[in-house]
């Protein structure tokens, strides 16, 4: 008996896996699969770009530019880098309905928000409320690490310090009087941002934890007065704030600024005069750069994006007529079956 | 690793001087130790304590990946270059290094213990004439050690003297070269004399001269001087390390090479690195990837170089730059970057990955119950990772004979006494009835001392034995008395033959079970029971078997005192000797023999002659003087044996079949279907090898001529090989047309090639090994190659090792075409490392030519070729690996430098959070190329018109002429490109 176990001793186990015959499946890429395949891929692309596109023709866009180079514009004043807490006017009219919900951007563009070196100047530590990473900001933020007189900086890094400072107001003109429009600026950060990533020091009142530390060089006030109206949209958690820290992808961008849900202006802004009012102080013209204030309505699908149905319909019509291509290859060149 | 010690050894200026010869005296350490010669300690390690971490780190590095991830992170960890943090780049590394490390560890430690047990073996050595028990490790060069039975040989030794009369030893070689049949070793008379005499031994100071240690295991040269008188010395007088001592009660022996100096650890170790096509093509793309990322990196250094001096100058209000660092530095340090972001266009991980895949493939194959073998408990064994992908590209076949397509079994069959033929089985009507397994066995259990092995269906030829048929009797007399094997008796009536052919062995065995049991051999007797009753037969000489004589008999006397000499031999040397009054025997026996060579059995044919006692005696005198002649002894003897054996009486003759292995035809069947060419290369002799070939349906009726080389002379072969040529193909051209072309890296290697010559219809070529030799020469080896190639089945006989691999080589040089061999013995080592791909057919698991399939494969049956070959070629998903690889490589590529370099300022900020990229990408890759690969290789179509296609697929894409496969890989680019197009733009819009 103990022989014969021992004759056996290196037999393989006898296992579906040891023995290759797991279930597989592989496609084989025969002419009768491929060509119906890259018809019906190409007709799918092409009905989501069309969807795609309709979608977006109907998201009503405006578009304002306020950088001030030209010389007409109201905020030339303000263009020049001398020129402190300038505030411009910017009048436009909306000659039908603008349907809600409508959201309030800012737009810049010839700006490097992307750029390696701007980008990694953060500290997340500090940011998501590390009392440590406050007395000693890390060296990526540098040269936004610590003052002249090497106070610390919270929050460090030139993203940070470099926040959008523009504010606007926006009234309605009816018969002359300007009717203030309700403005809401909650929830419009990532709602990851808002909850986990960024996080204020559990110290109160907020303005402790920021003993011994500087406010960024460009700010005007520090972190834990970013909303005087809302105690509690100060700090990190400051939603303009996290707006501006989510950067952007790429250098002509927009940023979420308000949305307008409220009262008379939920089913969107009517037709009418608007004023818009500017609080300038965001410097661009240094680096050719430009500033809008962008209007717009969203769909299912998100913002105005028509390039995206395009592509969808190019790349559906390539797939019909590569199966175009390769339908009348197969019938010209029909190779014989193997055995 | 050589390099590596030999490098440090280099340094520290202890680098041994070559050795040209060796020269020593026996019992004479000091001298010997004069030269420095190593002792019989072996080191297998590679490593100590000390050195592991250091050695197995630049073992480690030496790697291309493992460099390349060590050079990513060292960039990573200047901060200034870094975009991806250091970490996802050392995980990984860090992790492959030391799961290695691990293993090398481990496989080090068994090393360790396996080489310290071998060299505290305990060995008589004789020092100062007096026999101590010692360590192996402590043996010396020069030294005499005394060797028992069933002892491993502890050096490679000079056989002193034996236990054996004239001298000789057994030894069994299968933990050498895997051979399982006993081979005699004899020594010199001179040092025979010495006997085991530890007084005569211990003065013994002959001086023995040599070749220096080398790794050809059947030849040795060398000269032993003793009292001024100088005796050559070869193979036949050697043993070797590895070797078992068997049927010797006791042997002594010199030592000639110790421990790492002997033929065995000379043999180990030094494996050639083989690698495969996939694996060339694989690096000259890495090399032009390189080459295309270095290119990018720097379109996009200058790039940002242009922004920042455009751009980035400008944009100084919310991002100040660095004190000093202009344009050029930024750019410099940017390359660096980019090299590490677009790390992914490297295919290191494919390297990686890769591996990961042909191991698991190996897996596989040793997990394959298809190619396990229960009968001797034998699974296949990939001793290989790297050669999987090759096996369905296999065009050649190059296969040993004896042992590989044949089991190496004889078994007596049939044959054919006065004229009866006996073997076959008939039914009422007179029907030849088919033998298969449950064909009624004889029973043996009469005869007490029978093997039970054996195994015959024809009752008649019992009957005729017991019915006393003088005829009969006399058959297996002879065969009991006519031959050289060793009997064993351990235990009383359990009899083991040891016989140096299987023929023999099978043709007593015979003898055994039909009453004329051999019992026992002295020099001057030979022992048998016959029908149950003991005769002792004096021998009075044995005239022995050489290839020239094709014979072998005795002269015995009965105890009768009846005086018979008993021959038997090939068929043609017997006839020509017989008497001619048994010509109408001869008719009918010619018959036989004709229809057993038809059936591919090997025959003999057997006679006999009475003798008188009076020119006996004269005869024996002549022999006495002629074997003492000092000159012209050969000469002499033969005449007399010529001179003997003459007016033979017939008796029959002997059909032994070579059992060829289970499924071979059918194997060579498939094979042949799907266009691979197979050739025997055997050492056995010609017709031999047309009757395997024949019976295992490589040479077949239906053939339009099968072609026989056996010129003798350079020009006959000429002539032979261009006629074959002109029948089979009367337009071909008169010289060969041999294509220069280049390929490998850079296409920096020259390469010829000859094409395939169409042929209509099927031919055989049989050449022999003297034509071959001169068909191997320059200037014929290319009209050989063409004839040969041609040709569906060739066989080359009487084939030297150096020869199979001349043959092997010949075919990879000119046909670039991947070759497989496949052998078993010592002899077929040179042809198996020749081939690209090498298959051990092994006996025992574990054991045998343990230092000859290093890499490779082995199993245990020829047929399991058939589930290697189509079962796990790795070819088909290995292809589709890479493919997918740089599907995947575009679709990174796009993303990462064509849309989001330009807008990001040139800078490397990367797409996403790329150390989450990194690892989750390694991850999915290996899963994604395992997954295509166990998809490939586990298709359930018939394996065997897979591997076909297979083949078929991978030529057309080597760029065969036809296009067989209707290519839809331009469609998946296309959508490739689209998706690219789309996908930065479904990055969703901040909302």
């Amino acid at each position: 008996m103990v022989k014969e176990e021992k004759e056996i001793a290196n037999r393989p186990d006898n296992t579906a896996f040891t023995q290759q015959r797991l279930p597989a499946w592989q496609p084989m890429l025969s002419a009768g699969i491929v060509i119906p395949g890259f018809v019906l891929i190409g007709l799918a692309f092409i009905g989501i770009g069309v969807a795609l596109f309709v979608t977006s023709r109907s998201i009503t866009v405006l578009e304002i530019d306020y950088t001030g180079i030209e010389k007409d514009s109201p905020c030339y004043k303000c263009s020049d880098s001398d020129a402190k807490n300038c505030v411009c006017n910017l009048v436009f009219s909306i000659d039908s309905l603008f349907e809600g919900p409508v959201f309030f951007y800012y737009g810049l563009s010839n700006y490097f928000q992307n750029y390696r070196k701007y980008a990694a100047s953060r500290d997340d530590e500090q940011l998501s409320g590390d009392l440590d990473a406050f007395t000693a900001p890390s060296d990526s933020c540098s040269p936004y690490n610590y003052n002249s007189n090497d106070k610390p900086i919270v929050p460090c890094g030139a993203i940070a310090n470099s926040m959008f400072n523009d504010t606007f107001v926006l009234y309605r003109v009816v018969n002359g009087a300007k009717q203030l429009v309700p403005l809401d600026g909650k929830g419009i950060a990532w709602w990851t941002d808002y909850n986990v990533k960024f996080r204020n020091p559990s110290v109160t009142p907020l303005k402790n934890a920021f003993n011994n530390t500087v406010k960024p060089i460009f700010w005007p006030k520090p972190a834990y007065q970013l909303d005087t109206s809302d105690p509690a949209n100060n700090g990190f958690i400051n939603q303009d704030f996290l707006v501006w820290m989510r950067r952007a992808a790429l250098p002509d961008f927009r940023k979420l600024y308000r949305r307008i849900t409220d009262g008379d202006y939920a089913k969107g802004l009517p037709a009418g005069n608007y004023s818009l009012t500017i609080a300038y102080n965001y410097p661009v013209v240094s680096f050719d750069g430009r500033k809008k204030v962008v209007f717009s309505n969203v769909s299912w699908m998100g913002g105005k994006n028509e390039f995206l149905g395009i592509a969808y319909l190019v790349v559906g019509s390539l797939c019909v007529l590569m199966s175009m291509v390769m339908l009348i290859v197969y019938a010209k060149f029909k190779f014989p079956e193997e055995d | 690793m050589g390099s590596v010690t030999s490098f440090f050894g280099g340094l520290c200026g202890k680098e041994v001087k070559i050795e040209e010869e060796r020269l020593f005296r026996a019992n004479d350490r000091p001298y010997n130790l004069s030269y420095q010669y190593a002792n019989n300690a072996i080191r297998t390690s590679k490593y100590n304590v000390f050195t592991f971490l250091p050695l197995n780190l630049f073992e480690q590095f030496r790697r291309l990946a493992n460099a390349y991830f060590m050079f990513l992170m060292v960039l990573q960890l200047i901060p200034q270059i870094s975009s991806l943090s250091w970490f996802t780049t050392a995980v990984p590394l860090i992790l492959v290094l030391s799961i290695t490390a691990v293993k090398d560890a481990s496989d080090d430690i068994n090393r360790h213990t396996s080489d310290k047990q071998v060299n505290n073996r305990m060995v008589n050595i004789l020092i100062d004439g007096e026999l101590k028990k010692e360590k192996w490790m402590n043996v010396q060069v020069g030294d005499i050690i005394k060797l028992e039975n069933n002892q491993f040989v502890t050096a490679d030794l000079m056989l002193l003297s034996s236990s054996e009369p004239l001298n000789l030893v057994y030894v069994e070689t299968a933990e050498l070269d895997g051979e399982t049949n006993l081979k005699v070793k004899q020594a010199l008379t001179v040092t025979g004399d010495l006997g085991d005499s530890t007084d005569l031994l211990g003065h013994f100071n002959g001086e023995v001269r040599c070749e220096p240690p080398n790794n050809r295991l059947d030849k040795f040269k060398g000269t032993l001087s003793l009292d001024g008188q100088t005796y050559s010395l070869d193979n036949d007088k050697v043993l070797l390390r590895g070797c078992t001592l068997r049927n010797t009660e006791w042997c002594f022996g010199l030592v000639i090479f110790g421990g790492p100096d002997t033929k065995l650890m000379q043999n180990s170790g030094k494996t050639t690195f083989k690698r495969t096509s996939i694996d060339h093509l694989m690096n000259v793309l890495v090399l032009c990837i390189f080459g295309f990322l270095a290119s990018m990196c720097t379109i996009l250094a200058i790039g940002s170089a242009i922004w920042e001096v455009r751009e980035g100058s400008v944009f100084t209000v919310f991002l100040p730059r660095d004190q000093g660092v202009g344009a050029g530095l930024t750019s410099f340090l940017s390359f660096w970057s980019y090299v590490i972001i677009l790390n992914t266009v490297v295919p290191i991980s494919l390297y990686v990955s890769v591996e990961i895949i042909r191991l698991g493939n190996s897996f596989y194959i040793d997990w394959d119950r298809k190619m396990y073998y229960p009968k001797n408990d034998t699974p296949a064994h990939a001793r290989t990772t790297t050669l999987n992908e090759e096996l369905g590209q296999i065009k050649y076949i190059f296969s040993d004979k004896t042992g590989t397509l044949t089991q190496n079994i004889m078994a007596f069959n049939k044959c054919s006494i006065n004229g009866k033929a006996y073997g076959e089985l008939f039914d009422f009507s007179g029907q030849r009835v088919e033998i298969t397994e449950k064909t009624e066995r004889l029973d043996f259990s009469w005869n007490q001392l029978a093997d039970p092995k054996f195994i015959f269906h024809d009752h008649s030829l019992l009957e005729t034995v017991k019915e006393a048929n003088p005829e009969a009797q006399d058959f297996f007399r002879l065969l009991a008395l006519c031959h050289t094997v060793m009997p064993e008796e351990k235990k009383e009536g359990e009899l083991y033959y040891q016989a140096q052919s299987p023929d023999e062995g099978a043709l007593v065995t015979a003898a055994r079970n039909f009453g004329f049991v051999f019992r026992s051999r002295t020099p001057e007797s030979i022992t048998l029971v016959e029908m149950g009753k003991q005769v002792t037969y004096e021998l009075l000489a044995v005239l022995d078997f050489n290839n020239v004589r094709k014979r072998m008999s005795v002269i015995v006397r009965s105890p009768e005192g009846k005086l018979t000499l008993y021959c038997k031999g090939a068929d043609t040397i017997i006839y020509e000797r017989l008497h001619p009054s048994c010509n109408k025997l001869k008719e009918v026996t010619t018959a036989h023999l004709n229809e057993y060579a038809g059936d591919g059995l090997r025959t003999l044919v057997l006679a006999y002659k009475d003798l008188d006692e009076e020119y006996m005696d004269k005869w024996r005198k002549r022999h006495h003087e002629a074997s003492t002649a000092m000159d012209g002894r050969e000469e002499m003897l033969d005449e007399l044996y010529e001179e003997i054996e003459k007016d033979l009486q017939l008796l029959g003759a002997t059909a032994v079949e070579d059992k060829l292995q289970d499924g071979v035809p059918q194997t060579i069947e498939q094979l042949a279907k799907a266009d691979i060419k197979i050739w025997v290369l055997t050492g056995d002799k010609q017709e031999t090898a047309e009757n395997i070939g024949y019976s295992c349906n490589m040479l077949r009726e239906e053939m339009k001529e099968i072609f026989v080389v056996t010129a003798n002379t350079p020009e006959g072969v000429k002539e032979e090989l261009v006629n074959a040529r002109r029948k089979m193909c009367p337009e071909s051209a008169d010289e060969p047309s041999v294509i220069s072309s280049r390929a490998g890296l850079f296409w920096l290697q020259k390469i010829e090639r000859v094409e395939d010559e169409k042929v209509e219809g099927e031919y055989g070529l049989v050449i022999n090994g003297h034509s071959l030799a001169f068909a191997l020469e320059k200037d014929l080896h290319l009209e050989l190659l063409r004839t040969a190639c041609m040709c569906q089945t060739v066989i080359c006989c009487r084939v030297t090792p150096l020869q199979k691999a001349q043959v092997v080589q010949l075919v990879k040089k000119y046909k670039q075409a991947i070759t497989l061999a496949i052998g078993d013995g010592a002899n077929d080592v040179s042809m198996i490392k020749a081939a690209h791909i090498g298959v051990g057919s092994v006996v025992r698991y574990g054991h045998a030519g343990r230092s000859l399939f290093r890499d490779g494969y082995s199993f245990a049956q020829f047929r399991y070729l058939q589930a290697l070959r189509a079962g796990h070629a790795l070819s088909y998903p290995m292809c589709k690996s890479y493919e997918y690889f740089f599907y995947k490589l575009h679709f990174h590529l796009v993303v990462q430098f064509l849309v989001t370099r330009f807008f990001c300022g040139f800078s490397h900020s990367p797409v996403g959070a790329a150390n989450v990229d990194t690892v989750r990408d390694d991850g999915k890759d290996i899963a994604d190329y395992q997954s295509f690969a166990a998809v490939g290789a586990d298709l359930p179509a018939d394996r065997h018109e897979r591997g076909r296609i297979l083949r078929q697929v991978h030529n057309h894409r080597a760029g065969g002429k036809k296009r067989r496969q209707f290519d839809f890989r331009l469609g998946t680019e296309v959508i490739t490109v689209g998706c690219t197009c789309v996908r930065p733009s479904v990055i969703p819009q901040r909302p």
